[in-house]
């Protein structure tokens, strides 16, 4: 299952990726290039780990000759990737730091519409906990800090009123066709 | 995929997903309004995430459209809106590589990495390393070594990150920042001391003293950091094990100490390090073993995963360190993460005793369906460890095998199972009709050929020797009505072993063989046939020959020699005995040539070194048309490791020709070598057919050249030669930093020191070392022709024999020409590749009172063995010793031969005073032993 030991490294993470409760990527980061190069690959690996983990809530897997802790929240799931030698509550860490910072900046609502609709927030905050590969925050307050980015307080601003009208087009337009 | 899901997006009536239906061309047509002014920033942040959220989804950019796209990102550097810089900078290193230009934003990003918003700097930092190569850096480096000691800690952070991201590109710059990420290791910011630490780490891993200071520094000091402390107990023990220290060195006793620390990720990466160490007593094990232990009852998954994870490793060398736990693992059996309950009950499994195995084994059955197939491997190897513990629980076991074979399962699963089924049936005579009856109901329904061909030819060799050898028939013959061409070739020939081994049997089979011979495939048709024939002979001798043994050579070896043999094709018919036999015994290589079985498993089949050598001779067009590569030699050093030009020497066999291959490495960065070419002076009528040279030699990076020295074939007795040789090559300084060469060179020449050596593989040293101490001796191990000259067809203990000695039987064949003296020197050196397994019954064979018959072996000229083999012998048997002093004798005559030679100055002295790499000349001597018969045995005069 491993062999030799781990070569020291800040290296840490191999991949991270959010998925929805349907297996579809939200988004993913693969930070060791040699580790699925393809995209097809990439999907395959995330399809593979879905299957084996959304049905229980076990927090860790080994899979593919690889290390992978998760977390689910309502429809989504948060992946850290490392290998198999690598320290599991490292990754451990990352995930929560992960989790936690996208859980104060979405105001605790973590579900899949309320990330997608703060998307930039959620890679800001990726980019704060990992630099190609390297763990470089693990605190989620500094990582809150850093990013200083706050999901739309008030939704009635210009831009959202747009939003709201477009949504709501969507709606009845749904009601309608069914 | 993606579209599918689309659809059931669709369907389910969700449609949240803002970026669902997202269209490269649309997103890139509004990026449009980056060059608006004013500037809108939260359109421009929206229309940012939407490409960043493309890229991430793995849509494909083009250069130009990306290029286009970047460059109007650029213009948004003038808003100050947070956000959307900081997805600038995003969007920067997303595109690095897909745009073109991108270091215009060089500019910007520097100005945003030095202002004085601290929110823009760390990113900024990690942007511009992004896109900034080799060249670039060097203007940048004093901002960088600003950041690193910078008092921000995200800056300071930033920056070593991104140092370490570029020491693959360029170390030497990088390399120049160690005091200032020395002085950021002692920060107060855990993540700033852990970062610093990682990069010095890297940029001193090569140099093991100043890793070792470090590591004293930092255990005293102390780090707050737990991530730094698991990088310092990773270094420490890789250190432990390279120097080999023992268990009382400081560095052991500092990993120990670990164990106490207050951070559990601190506290099980030190328990993970002990665990993992070679040859680690069990006392030292325990307190490794008592913290994990307690992970075990921990509430966090990860914890207990970790814990019984390393406690499985353990458990395979030191079982009774664990069991101590046992009661802890107890609990985990019915862990709801059905990884934990696996590795908990293989543990178990591991240690606990016989009776507990039943029970166990009724647990894992209960879930195995759930677990991965990883795990599965895992169960199915501890089960396979335990048949070998507690043989007599092999019907428990075997029965949980038969009833993992029939679920559902991956090939790996499988060819496990199938495996340790193998391995309890060869192990367990008992056992035998049960597991092969398992096996017979697994192919009648398995899907993967591998598996089925193996099984098949398992069947053929244990079938015939069961109490009851036709109940098998019935299943082997299934397989020919149902499966695919490779099995049905498989079954064939199972069926011939059974027609061979049981004469009541054989009728039937040979009626099953002629139903065989309307097969519309054409390999199973031609084995029906061919094994239909042979058996209706009824002669032992063919039963034995034809359908029992294999194919003993080695396959990557026949299919070079069959593909050399297309390339020149001749009037001799192809002939098997040139093939090199297989070196190691590989069982899955022998049972089916069927090719479906063998291309499936490439991986089984790795070229020897031999054939790799002939793949890159062949490739060199000088050396066409020399025929077979008889054998090649181990390399030899012929200068120590520490000169500036290493070279060492390998030693290539064909029929009349020899190559002298030399692998050179240039170990000074300032120098660049072109044209290097070893020149070869012969002392005899040996001559020099050509040089290949090694067009260029750059610092670090080993190149090949050669020298094509041609046997002579008049003269059979010229069976040893001397060369001398000197590298001669143009030399070009460099700039040792760039790497970019001086336009003019000037010629030089370089004598290789040599040091003595025989062959490498042997521990021993050579006798030779202190006779002809700066002389090559080399030794081409030979055997004669006549070494077994006598009837081609033996049975019984010399055919074994035979085998054993490799190339022997084949020697005959080729005897009585010249030729043949360099061709038995191949078998002879194959002959010594084979000595380890029966080398007592090789020597056994020469000593026989019918090799006494032989034909005299012809006057020798040169002791045909390396000095090593003189070590041997005097080591050896005492029957043989006087020989070995006589060889020593003449080795210091040969060594005498050359005393002008000899006196030249040493190559320390030179090194003394000449600037390295210039003008010395020294020499060295190949002593090139061809005798044209078989040494050692016979009590022959050994005449010079």
């Amino acid at each position: 299952m491993d062999s030799a030991a781990l070569e020291p490294s800040l290296y840490t993470v191999k991949a991270i990726f959010i998925l929805d409760n349907d297996g579809n990527r939200l988004l993913a980061k693969y930070y060791d290039t040699g580790l699925y190069p393809s995209m097809k690959e990439q999907r395959s690996f995330e399809k593979n780990v879905f299957n084996k983990t959304h049905k229980a809530d076990n927090e860790i897997a080994f899979l593919e000759g690889m290390t992978i802790v998760y977390k689910s929240s309502i429809d989504i799931f948060f992946y850290v990737v490392g290998s198999a030698q690598e320290n599991e509550l490292m990754l451990m860490a990352v995930l929560n730091c992960l989790f936690d910072s996208l859980s104060q900046i979405l105001r605790k609502n973590v579900e899949r519409r309320c990330l997608l609709d703060n998307m930039d927030g959620v890679f800001l905050v990726v980019d704060e906990i990992i630099d190609g590969g390297v763990i470089l925050e693990s605190d989620p307050q500094q990582v809150v800090e850093k990013v200083n980015y706050r999901a739309d307080e008030n939704p009635l601003s210009e831009q959202s009123v747009a939003q709201v009208l477009q949504s709501a087009k969507e709606q009845i337009k749904w009601s309608i066709l069914k | 995929m993606i579209k599918k899901f689309d659809k059931k997006d669709e369907e389910s009536g969700s449609g949240s997903n803002p970026f669902q239906h997202l269209e490269k061309s649309a997103v890139l047509q509004e990026a449009r309004i980056f060059n608006e002014t004013p500037i809108n920033p939260r359109r421009c942040l929206h229309i940012l995430t939407k490409i960043i959220y493309l890229l991430n989804q793995g849509e494909h950019f083009g250069t130009t459209e990306a290029t286009e796209a970047f460059f109007a990102m650029t213009r948004l550097f003038q808003s100050n809106d947070q956000t959307l810089r900081r997805m600038c900078y995003l969007t920067i290193k997303e595109m690095a590589n897909i745009s073109e230009d991108v270091i215009i934003v060089t500019s910007s990003l520097t100005k945003d990495m030095t202002g004085k918003e601290d929110v823009y700097r760390g990113p900024a930092i990690r942007a511009l390393c992004r896109i900034t190569d080799t060249t670039m850096l060097q203007a940048i480096e004093r901002y960088m070594k600003q950041a690193i000691v910078d008092k921000v800690p995200s800056v300071s952070s930033s920056a070593l990150v991104s140092s370490l991201h570029m020491v693959k590109m360029s170390y030497d710059v990088v390399k120049r920042w160690v005091n200032e990420a020395q002085e950021a290791a002692s920060s107060d910011n855990i993540m700033v001391q852990y970062h610093a630490l990682g990069l010095l780490y890297h940029l001193r891993k090569n140099d093991r003293l100043a890793v070792t200071k470090m590591l004293n520094k930092f255990t005293k000091s102390g780090l707050k950091s737990p991530f730094a402390y698991c990088m310092l107990i990773r270094i420490a023990s890789k250190l432990l094990e390279e120097t080999e220290g023992g268990h009382d060195s400081p560095l052991f006793d500092f990993i120990e100490s670990c164990l106490r620390n207050k951070h559990e990720m601190v506290v099980y990466e030190a328990a993970s390090a002990i665990v993992h160490m070679p040859n680690c007593t069990a006392r030292e094990l325990a307190p490794a073993v008592s913290v994990l232990q307690l992970f075990c009852s921990s509430p966090k998954a990860a914890l207990r995963y970790a814990a019984v994870r390393t406690l499985n490793k353990v458990a395979m060398k030191h079982p009774s360190a664990v069991t101590a736990c046992n009661l802890d693992l107890e609990n985990l059996i019915t862990d709801s993460n059905r990884s934990i309950a696996t590795l908990a009950i293989t543990t178990l499994l591991k240690t606990g005793s016989e009776s507990s195995v039943d029970r166990l084994m009724k647990q894992i059955s209960s879930f195995v369906s759930e677990i991965s197939d990883e795990f599965k491997v895992v169960v199915v190897q501890a089960i396979s460890a335990l048949c070998q513990k507690y043989p007599r629980k092999h019907s428990v076991m075997m029965n949980f095998l038969s009833n993992m074979l029939r679920d559902d399962g991956g090939f790996e699963y499988k060819r496990a199972i199938v495996d340790c089924i193998i391995s309890i049936i060869e192990e367990n005579p008992e056992s035998k009709e049960t597991g092969l009856a398992h096996l017979c109901e697994f192919i009648e329904d398995c899907e993967h050929t591998v598996l089925a061909t193996k099984i098949l030819h398992l069947l053929g060799k244990e079938g015939p020797r069961t109490p009851s050898p036709s109940k098998y028939i019935r299943f082997i013959f299934n397989r020919v009505v149902l499966e695919s061409e490779a099995v049905r070739a498989a079954a064939v020939s199972a069926l011939a072993k059974f027609g061979a081994q049981n004469d009541d049997l054989l009728p039937s089979v040979l009626v099953l063989m002629q139903r065989c011979m309307m097969d519309s495939d054409d390999e199973v048709r031609d084995r029906a046939t061919f094994y239909m024939n042979v058996l209706q002979q009824k002669q032992k001798a063919l039963n034995a020959a034809y359908i029992f043994n294999g194919l003993s050579v080695s396959v990557p070896g026949l299919e070079k020699s069959l593909h050399q043999y297309t390339l020149e094709p001749s009037e001799k018919p192809f002939d098997m005995k040139t093939v090199p036999l297989a070196t190691a015994v590989i069982t899955e290589q022998k049972t089916e040539i069927a090719p479906v079985a063998t291309s499936k498993l490439p991986e089984k089949l790795a070229p020897s070194r031999q054939d790799i050598y002939q793949e890159q001779l062949a490739a060199i067009p000088e050396f066409q048309g020399l025929g077979p590569l008889f054998k090649s030699s181990e390399p030899v050093q012929l200068t120590e490791a520490e000169t500036e030009y290493v070279v060492r020497c390998i030693k290539h066999t064909f029929s009349n020709h020899m190559v002298f291959q030399f692998d050179c490495t240039n170990t000074l960065n300032d120098q660049l070598l072109q044209k290097v070419v070893v020149q070869m002076e012969p002392s005899e009528a040996y001559e020099v057919a050509r040089y290949v040279p090694a067009p260029s030699l750059p610092y670090s990076q080993p190149g090949s050249c050669y020298s094509l020295v041609r046997l002579p074939d008049d003269d059979p007795t010229a069976v040893s030669c001397t060369f001398s040789c000197t590298m001669k090559y143009l030399v070009r300084d460099c700039d040792p930093n760039t790497g970019e060469p001086d336009d003019d060179g000037y010629d030089d020449e370089y004598v290789v020191r040599i040091s003595p050596c025989g062959d490498p593989s042997e521990t021993a040293l050579p006798i030779g070392r202190h006779v002809a101490s700066s002389s090559l001796a080399f030794s081409l191990p030979a055997g004669g022709p006549g070494g077994d000259r006598r009837r081609p067809h033996t049975e019984g203990p010399e055919a074994q024999l035979r085998s054993s000695l490799g190339g022997g039987g084949r020697r005959v064949r080729e005897g009585g020409d010249v030729r043949a003296v360099i061709g038995p020197d191949a078998g002879g050196g194959r002959e010594q590749h084979r000595q380890f397994p029966g080398d007592a019954a090789v020597r056994a064979f020469r000593q026989s009172p019918g090799e006494q018959e032989l034909p005299r072996p012809l006057p020798r000229r040169r002791v045909p063995r390396g000095p090593r083999r003189a070590a041997a012998g005097a080591a050896g048997a005492g029957g043989r010793g006087h020989h070995a002093g006589d060889r020593a004798e003449q080795r210091g005559d040969g060594g005498g031969r050359h005393p002008g030679l000899r006196g030249l100055k040493s190559p320390a002295a030179d090194l003394g005073s000449a600037r390295p790499g210039f003008h010395f000349f020294f020499f060295f001597l190949l002593f090139l032993s061809v005798s044209t018969q078989q040494r050692s045995h016979t009590s022959d005069v050994i005449k010079l």
